[in-house]
């Protein structure tokens, strides 16, 4: 097997284990912080307790997400040191000062959050667990506009065999970015929000004592779920219209769109297709031409010079689909939930509850293939219209090196999920209710 | 001073802020295991560093971040030259994280020792292999005119680079028992000023083996040897809090004693045409004017914050009395 498969496989699934733990915790860091501070307003107790069990499994879900991180950062350079070195003037600087602004920022206020619970006073220790949820998303806004300038590289010139920044500015005000970034919150709102939903759910479900507790947080995660569902949909949609000005080929990938037409249809599933409606969704009305793949391979051959331009076009076109199915069963879901419980106040089924608690992998299958849709629908581009992925892999690391750590990221990945799985179940059966305090610490 | 040197010492920086901060973190991670006797006592230690280490960590996130920024081609070069230590590093740093937020929450004791063994491990891995990294910086890869990896495996890890592992190794155990003497209190602590002397002293024997060899290159060699002379001499006057700064003084000579004789280059190579220098690796004037802009606002920020988060959990800990989750 090549360098470049495997670098390209290591690099895919070291990022997708990584997305399971971000957005999850970036939405549920959020919710922390509101349930805290109205713990800190109404003084009761019982809410107190509610945000330090989410807190537990915040914890838990953060811990995986930093040490994950880390090999993100370092892959760059280690798998891929010719894109490195190539585009470093302009990619490194997002990097560095996401590093600089967010990373501090959340693992010194979260250890003040986790440890001064009694030492800082109130309004201070509810200040840190804000300062956390603004630290992560200034990580996701930092991680994004280096994401943008692959897929649509701005603000830069060429000198010297290398891509150089010219304008900060245009790097961070990339249109790509402005779409993406409304499109990755509001799936950590959902992410977020369908865990709460699944867990409360379970605990409803077990009668548990207490269960009323998981009440209130099922209805606010209705709610939160569907803010994050509308804001999903609307950026979305206007995402998939972006991408007709700045990467056709994405787009016909994904509607597998052969031929040039006016006005496109759109399909549903292979065969069957809703006639005019993909030029509807591009342009707001029944006619506009959406370009094909076939002559978006040529204008590229007369671009670049001879080669493959497609991405794999089953993927795209898969990938999207289930994103697409995933975000349909999600918005049943909530739409179920806010009607029955939150609107007429009726209890829920037990079946529903058990579906809602399998429902927690939904967005995360929503995150992953949206986020294979967007990195393969570049491909063969790692920076889309200026540098192949081919060109990118390090030239000295041989393939067994690469097998060597595949192999160890695999082992040790599937070693976090085991732990993972273990502490969360031990701490959801723990529950609201402390059973034993938590050992008593007055620092003095 | 132009940005590229600048920047260069930046990094310098960021790497003794990495080097002062995680160097007691992994003497704390590694001295637990010998000192503490039962599971609440190593418990004890730990808690002396549990607050911080996270944010001590980001100090080495934000040194490879600048680097990738300001020096794409040193930070290309030297992260896929030393690719198999970077991946046992890696998995180093993931065990060691996980055994902070797993540990506190064991209800079995077999888990909780499990935790304790794996700490002391993974963190004695991260210190050998940031030291023996950071020493290949200076004693010389052998790369081509691309700046590609032309060696061995085995040309990593010569002797002199082996031998600064041992002595960053030394370093940071020195410092992670004074840094203990000065956080806990009690029986505890009486066990770790014992350590701290014995660790002091062969850190202490180790810079004089050092320095015999490396003063034919420049005085500057002594400086380290002095102050840990002066930490050595102040632990036994039971100075402890003056003997930590002078330990912290001396692993500040020694990054920055390494980043002064790899100036003007910044990964020497064994075929010196072909060494990757300050210019020839550096980002544009304009991509180092944003950064240093971007810095020169927010490292005041995180210094202050940091000093701050030190002084919230300044108070001494005993076993009847850690810092535990309060979540």
């Amino acid at each position: 097997m090549d360098v470049i498969f495997l670098s390209r496989l290591q690099f895919a699934i070291t990022t997708v284990y990584h997305f399971l733990f971000v957005p999850l915790t970036i939405g549920l860091a959020l919710f922390i912080a509101i349930w805290e501070t109205s713990a800190y307003r109404s003084g009761n107790s019982e809410d107190e307790r509610v945000a330090r069990f989410w807190g537990r499994l915040f914890l838990l879900s953060f811990s995986v997400g930093v040490v994950t991180g880390i090999v993100q950062e370092f892959q760059f350079g280690m798998n891929w040191s010719e894109y490195s070195r190539f585009v470093g003037d302009v990619f490194g600087a997002p990097l560095a000062i996401e590093a600089l602004l967010a990373f501090f920022l959340e693992s010194t206020f979260l250890g003040l959050w986790i440890f001064g619970r009694h030492i800082l006073p109130k309004s201070v220790h509810i200040a840190c667990i804000w300062l956390v949820v603004a630290g992560s998303c200034i990580s996701s806004v930092w991680i994004l506009i280096a994401n943008s300038f692959m897929q649509h590289p701005v603000g830069y010139t060429f000198s010297n065999g290398h891509a150089q920044m010219t304008h900060f500015w245009e790097l961070i005000s990339n249109p790509y970015f402005l779409h993406q970034f409304p499109h990755v919150i509001s799936a950590s709102l959902c992410t977020a929000s369908f865990f709460v939903l699944g867990i409360s759910a379970l605990k409803i479900r077990q009668q548990t004592e207490d269960a009323y507790l998981f009440q209130r947080t099922f209805k606010f995660a209705l709610f939160m779920g569907i803010v994050g569902m509308i804001g999903i949909l609307l950026s979305g949609h206007l995402q998939a219209q972006m991408l007709s000005n700045y990467q056709p080929m994405k787009l016909a990938a994904m509607e597998n769109l052969e031929k040039t037409q006016n006005p496109a249809p759109l399909a549903i599933v292979p065969g069957v297709e809703i006639p005019a409606l993909l030029s509807i969704m591009v342009y707001h009305k029944p006619s506009g031409e959406v370009k094909g793949l076939d002559d978006l391979q040529k204008t590229m051959e007369n671009r670049f010079g001879p080669g493959d331009y497609k991405p794999s076009v089953w993927l795209t076109y898969l990938s999207f689909r289930v994103m697409v199915l995933c975000s349909g069963i999600m918005v049943l879901i909530l739409f179920y939930g806010i009607v029955w419980n939150l609107i007429l106040g009726r209890a829920m089924h037990k079946k529903a509850l058990l579906l809602i608690t399998f429902g927690i992998s939904l967005p995360h299958l929503a995150n992953l293939t949206g986020w294979l849709l967007a990195e393969l629908g570049r491909q063969p581009w790692i920076i889309y219209g200026l540098m192949p992925t081919d060109k990118a892999v390090s030239v000295g690391v041989s393939s067994g090196e690469v097998i060597f750590s595949l192999l160890v990221f695999l082992a040790i990945y599937g070693f976090l999920s085991t732990v993972m799985v273990y502490f969360m179940r031990q701490e959801i059966s723990r529950g609201c209710v402390s059973k034993k305090i938590t050992r008593k610490i007055t620092n003095t | 001073m132009n940005l590229e040197i600048l920047w260069f010492v930046l990094i310098a920086v960021l790497w003794t802020g990495f080097f002062f901060l995680e160097g007691f973190d992994f003497g704390v991670s590694i001295l637990q295991f010998f000192l503490g006797k039962t599971e609440k006592e190593r418990g004890t230690y730990i808690s002396a560093i549990t607050p911080h280490w996270s944010g001590n960590e980001v100090w080495l996130l934000t040194a490879g971040g600048a680097m990738f920024a300001a020096f794409p081609g040193w930070y290309a070069t030297f992260f896929s030259v030393l690719y198999l230590p970077l991946v046992i590093l890696l998995l180093a740093l993931i065990v060691r994280g996980m055994c902070f937020e797993i540990r506190h929450r064991s209800h079995v004791q077999k888990l909780c020792y499990a935790c304790d063994v794996a700490l002391a491990v993974s963190s004695f891995f991260i210190a050998l292999l940031t030291s023996v990294a950071l020493a290949n910086f200076a004693v010389g890869i052998p790369i081509d005119s691309n700046g590609y990896f032309v060696g061995h495996f085995f040309d990593l890890i010569q002797p002199p680079v082996l031998f600064s592992g041992l002595l960053g190794l030394s370093l940071f155990l020195t410092s992670g028992a004074l840094y203990l003497t000065m956080k806990i209190e009690g029986e505890l602590q009486i066990r770790v000023c014992k350590i701290s002397k014995l660790a002091v002293t062969v850190s202490l024997a180790l810079f004089a083996v050092a320095v015999f060899f490396t003063l034919g290159r420049s005085l500057i060699c002594c400086a380290p040897l002095i102050f840990i002379l002066a930490a050595t001499v102040l632990t036994f006057m039971r100075r402890l809090k003056t003997a930590f700064i002078m330990v912290a003084l001396c692993t500040t000579c020694c990054v920055a004693g390494l980043f002064f004789f790899m100036y003007p280059n910044v990964l020497v190579s064994s075929v010196p045409e072909n060494s990757l220098t300050i210019m020839n690796t550096a980002s544009s004037p304009y991509t180092l004017k944003i950064m240093s802009i971007v810095a020169l606002i927010f490292v005041p920020i995180v210094l202050a914050y940091q000093i701050w988060s030190y002084y919230i959990f300044r108070k001494r800990i005993s076993s009847r009395n850690v810092h535990s989750s309060e979540v």
